[in-house]
């Protein structure tokens, strides 16, 4: 008994070495990648957390585009013209699309940042997304992966997580057509389209899209948000027409009950 | 059928090149043919130059059996030209191929002397008037015109003045026989130009190890990069070529998307090709001798460190896209330019970013207007089945992957012609594109291709996808 608690307590300080040194939460964060939609950045303290790795969910495998756009368009908004590494697998042209510049840049995007990576196989693309992510000159790194991912567990997701941390550049995982499954993401998201406000003439608006923090490890999941995307001032601003919906103006002290509560169901 | 080539056996059986098989066939029953592939026999041809590489470093093809070397300078490196030309019969003896070399002056000479020379002759300039007049390789008429006037040799057409052979055998003869005899410069088309910079070592006992090789190779990058230094350049592709005992090379590249004087760098690209080869690295008997070549030079000023200390960010994404690049294939990783077209999927290029020149900006966004045009592209369009009204109505409802949405909002059409004067038969049909959003938000790009008044029944496409 007496020896089983001495090895318990070395098992112990072994970890709290090992969280000091090493832990995924032992560096604060770089910076933010934030979104210009005021309640959604004060909600998570400043924005996405650059040095981490955030996953994006679409909510539909229809929904897609809008989960790529909201991760493209985040990470579009680092100023500077550092560019940006989107890693996709080669038949992801044909089920999603084509990249389209054009586009991106009709959204305020510079397409010219854009450096695209096409593997023939998840496998590679996990493996040049470890290279990608040790790489510190990028301002983000995307990594789109379609349906179910196993060669993503929990080792290779913390591989990746350290890699981000160690370079300071942020990850965004874009997962099309999945389900969530355990990972040390910091934060991760459902998004799906949202309708677009109606322009003369019955238009179609600005792009719209409907977020849902599923996870995060530094406070309360659930809350959701509309976002609009402004192309003419490149930020997420507050949506039109309807208030904020519930949730989203969480008080800050009931944020940080939850915030222990979370961290340990995580 | 007939016989394309022959071996010396066959030609002391009384076989020629040209011969019907059935011919050959009845006059030698046990006779080996082969089919002739003219490609395999070329590519051969362009191995043997290459391993040639390592007398000098022009060599030029003459196809479809020759090879030329120009040795002026090189000769003495092994001993002087014949050592030379034993070491090269030695190696191709090896490899199963019989040699008949020549040398001359110029290049044009020893082909001509290689291919022609019947006996032998006291000097070179003998030998060359020694030749027949079938050595200038004119036109059929031309030569018999030649024999027919009593001009049998290189010797007595040179004694005629220049001027008449040119009045009466036309141009090319007179340039022909000025060549042969050196008073016209023949110049060789190397196959490879020379590299600026070039480092290679040289072994007594070939080395067998491939560990061994690449760490020779790096010593070699050493060197390479030395060099470029003093040039004040930095190298954009390197070429190892790994010479075998037995004749054959086998070449290695790698290119990088800035110039770079980095040996550590370059030797983690060419680990990363060498991990990355379909057929490793063979040395077979061994490696004798190993060379780095440097053919891209760029200006690479000494690089400057930032004052807070550490080099430009920037310098990462480079080396990362060098290595990806290396890994995956050059046209893997892409930058995406735009290309000054109105037809959709032509508008962007994908090029490879190690060399992805900045073309033309791209177009600016009309302020306080939703995008016109998708995040994503489908190329080609998929076809879609849709209610619209007819002939130029907005579409109601389609059906994608085997699902129906309805549509809420539309904005169109948008007409976009085909390039009609692009195209000689000024076909085409127009396009017709819809920015529609369905009842969940999901805005889609679709077109019907052709107007009623083009096509009786013009089909519907999904062409991209909103954000």
């Amino acid at each position: 008994m007496r020896e089983s608690s001495s090895q318990l307590a070395g098992l112990r300080k072994r970890i709290a070495r090992l969280t000091a040194s090493g832990g995924l939460e032992s560096r604060r964060a770089d910076g933010w990648l934030a979104s210009g939609h005021a309640s959604f950045d004060d909600a998570l303290g400043g924005g996405l957390a650059i040095g981490r790795c955030h996953e994006f969910f679409a909510a539909d495998a229809l929904d897609a585009t809008s989960a790529a756009a909201v991760a493209a368009l985040l990470a579009f908004r680092t100023p500077g013209k550092a560019p940006l590494l989107w890693l996709r697998t080669a038949d992801a042209g044909r089920r999603t699309g084509q990249i389209y510049a054009p586009g991106i840049a009709e959204l305020g995007g510079d397409p010219d940042r854009l450096l695209l990576v096409e593997t023939p196989d998840p496998k590679m693309l996990l493996a040049c997304a470890n290279d990608a992510v040790r790489c510190a000159g990028s301002a983000a790194v995307i990594v789109e992966s379609w349906g179910k991912f196993p060669l993503l567990d929990l080792t290779a997701g913390r591989r990746l997580a350290l890699g981000a941390r160690d370079a300071g550049t942020v990850l965004l995982m874009l997962r099309l057509n999945a389900a969530p499954t355990p990972s040390v993401a910091e934060t991760r998201w459902s998004v799906a389209a949202a309708p677009s406000r109606e322009l003369e003439a019955n238009a179609p608006g600005a792009p719209a899209f409907d977020l849902e923090l599923l996870r995060w490890r530094a406070g309360p999941a659930g809350l959701r948000w509309r976002l609009d995307w402004n192309h003419d001032a490149q930020s997420f601003g507050q949506s039109f027409g309807e208030a904020a919906l519930p949730g989203a103006v969480l008080p800050l002290a009931a944020r940080r009950a939850v915030a222990s509560h979370s961290a340990a169901a995580a | 059928m007939r016989l394309a080539r022959v071996d010396a056996r066959a030609q002391a059986l009384g076989l020629s090149v040209g011969m019907p098989l059935a011919d050959a066939r009845a006059r030698v029953p046990e006779l080996a043919i082969v089919p002739h592939a003219p490609a395999a026999d070329e590519h051969w041809l362009d191995r043997l130059a290459q391993g040639c590489a390592r007398y000098t470093p022009l060599v030029a093809l003459d196809a479809p059996d020759g090879l030329i070397l120009d040795i002026a300078g090189a000769a003495h490196l092994f001993g002087g030209e014949a050592e030379l030309v034993a070491d090269l019969e030695m190696r191709l003896a090896r490899l199963g191929m019989t040699l008949r070399h020549a040398l001359g002056p110029t290049a044009d000479a020893a082909r001509a002397l290689a291919r022609y020379q019947a006996l032998p002759a006291p000097d070179e300039a003998a030998a060359i008037r020694r030749l027949p007049v079938a050595a200038l390789e004119l036109e059929a008429e031309a030569t018999t015109a030649l024999l027919r006037a009593g001009l049998k040799t290189i010797g007595d057409l040179a004694a005629r003045p220049m001027a008449n052979i040119a009045a009466r055998f036309g141009a090319g003869a007179a340039t022909a026989l000025r060549r042969i005899l050196g008073d016209a410069p023949s110049p060789l088309d190397p196959r490879i130009a020379p590299p600026p910079v070039v480092t290679e070592r040289r072994f007594a006992e070939p080395i067998a190890s491939s560990t061994h090789a690449s760490k020779i190779l790096a010593e070699l990058a050493d060197e390479a990069i030395e060099d470029l230094a003093g040039h004040g350049k930095g190298g954009r592709h390197f070429r190892a070529t790994f010479f075998r005992s037995d004749g054959l090379a086998r070449s290695i590249e790698i290119e990088t998307g800035h110039s770079t004087r980095d040996a550590r760098l370059v030797m983690r690209l060419f680990a990363e090709r060498m991990d990355s080869l379909r057929d490793p690295l063979d040395p077979g008997f061994g490696f004798d001798m190993i060379r780095l070549a440097v053919p891209r030079l760029e200006r690479l000023a000494a690089t400057q460190l930032q004052l807070e200390g550490g080099a430009v960010r920037e310098a990462g994404t480079d080396e990362l896209v060098d290595r990806l690049a290396i890994r995956l294939g050059r046209g893997r990783v892409r930058r995406l330019r735009p290309a000054d077209t109105h037809i959709p999927e032509q508008a962007q290029l994908a090029l490879p970013a190690i060399d992805a020149p900045l073309l033309l900006p791209w177009p600016t966004p009309e302020p306080g207007e939703p995008p016109t045009r998708p995040f994503y592209l489908f190329d080609p369009p998929q076809p879609i089945d849709v209610l619209a009204e007819v002939p130029d109505g907005p579409p109601h409802r389609f059906r994608w992957r085997r699902m129906l949405h309805a549509i809420r909002r539309y904005e169109g059409p948008e007409r976009i012609a085909a390039e009609w004067w692009r195209r000689k038969d000024n076909a085409g049909l127009t396009r017709d594109y819809y920015r529609v959003e369905d009842d969940r938000g999901r805005r889609y790009w679709l077109f019907r291709h052709g107007l009623y008044e083009e096509k009786a029944d013009p089909r519907w496409y999904i062409h991209g996808l909103f954000a």
